[in-house]
């Protein structure tokens, strides 16, 4: 049988896939995602409005917010091209600002409970036994209360130890985090619970890496597919929750603007039936974000996620 | 022989508790391994070859299996692995005792490129520094015979072939100079041609570098390219042992001739292929007996009432069955 003689050559090796460049996995994921259209579209929407927040009070000649009583509750005209509100400031100002705040809470209590979640997802699941007990009995406590109502509790109290309205926007981030993270950890766990019985991972330990790495550079990379789904989904529900937070003067607080607040402030008969530009543009950009977002994180979800589906 | 052994496994026994009864799936298995020596694990599948390296490599009972290493002792230089600590352990694999699985497509880390994944325990166990364990990781790619090895240091697994992937195994196996490698069924996955360039290559490193294998397979093809010494293993036990030659040309126990009459014959026309009658026994089911009687040509009596022990025959080999021993003929 032993005809093949020492010094084995490529022309030997069944012809091989010509090896791609390093980015490859991530290049063919953009590749999926450029081909899903309806994704593309959200990507696109959610980009739109990141760029008219973020830059587009840079154009606007009402940033000052100054108190104009000749100019209240203007309908759209072309000075104001979505009207005044009742203290006369330019309102489409205040939406680009209000979305400045709103998008950043979004972004950073998402990463926040990213950050928690997996990490404490990931130790759970990994190391099992005490420390899986302990973290996902908690995760489980706070998952059985609806995270509405605990927001709400959350921003009662505080309004009621009177944080001071410019930590406030902090405070809500941290809110946010605080429900959202038990989730994300259960589904992290999920994840690495069965990421840590594939045979790579029992290779990494024939290899005698030490549990750290074992932990970080051979596992966690294999989450990073999920995180980013998870992510990006969780940032149309913290926008979401702020909003309704902040609808309900529990979030962050006026003067700061934020979309929920907004619609607050119209939240009256008169507003509601007569100034319609005093909360349809708040509300529209809530609406466009959020379901932007989902859509795109829903297509992400399609390209990143290796199961196969259907 | 004069020479110590590098490896001795005593009585080790690893039982698997589930919901119907315990899994004996290694049973009082005893074997050795000598420096420079290939020893072949040969037997059907099922009969609890794997355990046995898992066994030696201390993951029974990690990686949410429920198994245990009931009895036993596995001794290599002159430490017992199963008393040695979690730090311990982790200095002799990969480094001193290194292994290949069956499949090299999932033991690679789909998400790292390949070069990462030898240069790992580079950085562990010889401390080389990350820039000169790339150098040597391109270097571990051209010496199993790929081309393109910077090249392919950048690539992930799912880009190269069956074969190339398994070659990159070995690469990572014996990049810290193992004394030991452990190779569970490395070429089974793989078609016929790249099989024996795996079995080639293998063969020449342990040449260069004076490494024994504990080779597992149920391809007797495999064994006789490869063995100096080989463990017939039958339901966790072993049923034979014996030199290589001398078992081939002189198999005692009626299971192993069944498996020699069932093995290919190699530039020869076989109408039928032979294979042993009837099936491995199920683990939970077994009393004390020949495991193998049911099936066996020359199954007696005093085979299902009692449990033949492995007993030396002839010069180097043992066997554990009934129709070597006295004892039969005084029972029987
Ligand atoms: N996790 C497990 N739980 C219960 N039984 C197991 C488990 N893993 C292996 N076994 C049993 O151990 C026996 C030996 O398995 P294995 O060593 O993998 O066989 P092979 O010789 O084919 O490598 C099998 O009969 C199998 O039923
Ligand atoms: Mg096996």
């Amino acid at each position: 049988m032993s005809t093949i003689t020492g010094g084995v050559a490529e022309s030997e090796v069944a012809p091989a896939k010509r090896p791609l460049a390093r980015s490859s996995l991530w290049r063919l994921a953009a590749r999926k995602l450029l081909k899903n259209k309806l994704a593309l579209a959200g990507l696109f929407v959610v980009v739109f409005m990141f760029a008219l927040c973020f830059i587009g009070p840079l154009f606007s000649p009402y940033t000052d917010n100054k108190i104009h009583m000749a100019l209240m509750n203007k309908a759209p005209n072309l000075k104001h091209w979505l009207g005044t509100d009742a203290l006369g400031r330019d309102v489409l100002t205040r939406v680009m600002q209000a979305g400045r705040i709103s998008l950043t809470v979004g972004l950073a209590s998402m990463v926040l409970s990213v950050f928690l979640g997996s990490l404490l997802g990931a130790i759970a699941g990994y190391y099992r036994g005490i420390a899986d007990q302990v973290i996902m009995r908690i995760a489980d406590l706070l998952m059985t209360i609806p995270s509405l109502p605990l927001l709400f509790i959350l921003g009662a109290l505080l309004s009621e130890w009177k944080v001071p309205t410019d930590y406030r926007m902090y405070i809500v981030m941290l809110m946010l985090s605080f429900v959202s993270w038990p989730g994300l950890a259960r589904m992290v766990r999920g994840e690495v619970l069965s990421l840590r019985e594939r045979e790579f991972m029992q290779a990494a330990t024939v290899l005698g890496l030490r549990d750290r790495r074992k932990l970080f550079k051979h596992l966690l990379p294999n989450l990073v597919p999920l995180l980013i789904v998870i992510a990006s989904l969780n940032v149309g529900g913290a926008i979401l929750s702020e909003s309704v937070l902040s609808f309900f003067g529990l979030g962050v607080m006026p003067p700061t603007p934020t979309w929920g607040n907004m619609i607050d402030s119209a939240n009256n008969l008169i507003d509601f039936q007569q100034r319609p530009w005093l909360w349809i543009p708040p509300g529209f950009s809530i609406f466009a974000t959020v379901i932007a977002i989902n859509i795109f994180g829903d297509g992400l979800r399609d390209v990143l996620d290796p199961k196969p589906k259907k | 022989m004069a020479t110590a052994d590098l490896l001795e496994i005593e009585g080790l026994s690893t039982y698997f508790d589930t919901e119907e009864g315990t899994v004996r799936a290694v049973d009082g298995v005893s074997l050795r391994v000598r420096p420079g020596e290939t020893v072949c694990i040969v037997g059907e599948s099922g009969c609890g070859k794997s355990i046995t390296a898992m066994s030696i490599m201390g993951l029974v009972g990690t990686n949410g299996t429920a198994g245990r290493i009931a009895g036993g002792r596995i001794r290599y230089e002159d430490r017992d692995l199963l008393r040695l600590n979690k730090h311990e352990l982790r200095t002799i694999r990969g480094h001193e005792i290194a292994m290949i699985f069956q499949e090299p497509m999932s033991s690679l880390n789909p998400v790292l490129p390949i070069g990462e994944q030898i240069m790992e325990p580079l950085i562990e166990h010889l401390k080389l520094s990350k820039k000169a364990a790339r150098a040597r990781a391109i270097e571990l790619i051209a010496q199993v015979g790929i081309a393109r090895p910077e090249q392919i240091a950048k690539a992930y697994p799912h880009e190269l072939s069956g074969g190339m992937l398994q070659r990159i195994m070995i690469a990572i196996a014996i990049s810290c100079g193992p004394k030991l490698l452990i190779a569970d069924e490395p070429t089974t996955a793989l078609d016929v041609t790249i099989q024996a360039q795996i079995l080639d290559m293998l063969r020449q490193f342990k040449a260069e570098s004076d490494m024994s294998i504990l080779l597992i397979t149920h391809d007797l093809g495999v064994v006789a390219e490869m063995a100096d010494y080989v463990v017939v293993m039958y339901a966790g036990k072993v049923v034979e042992e014996g030199e290589v030659v001398e078992l081939f040309e002189r198999p005692k126990h009626p299971y192993t001739q069944g498996l020699l009459k069932s093995k290919p014959i190699m530039g020869q026309r076989q109408d039928e292929l032979y294979s042993i009658p009837g099936q491995v026994p199920n683990p939970l089911e077994l009393k004390p007996s020949c495991y193998f009687y049911e099936r066996c040509e020359h199954a007696m009596d005093v085979c299902r009432r009692a449990e033949p022990t492995l007993k030396g025959v002839g010069e180097q080999g043992s066997v554990a069955c009934w129709l070597y021993e006295e004892e039969a003929i005084v029972h029987g």
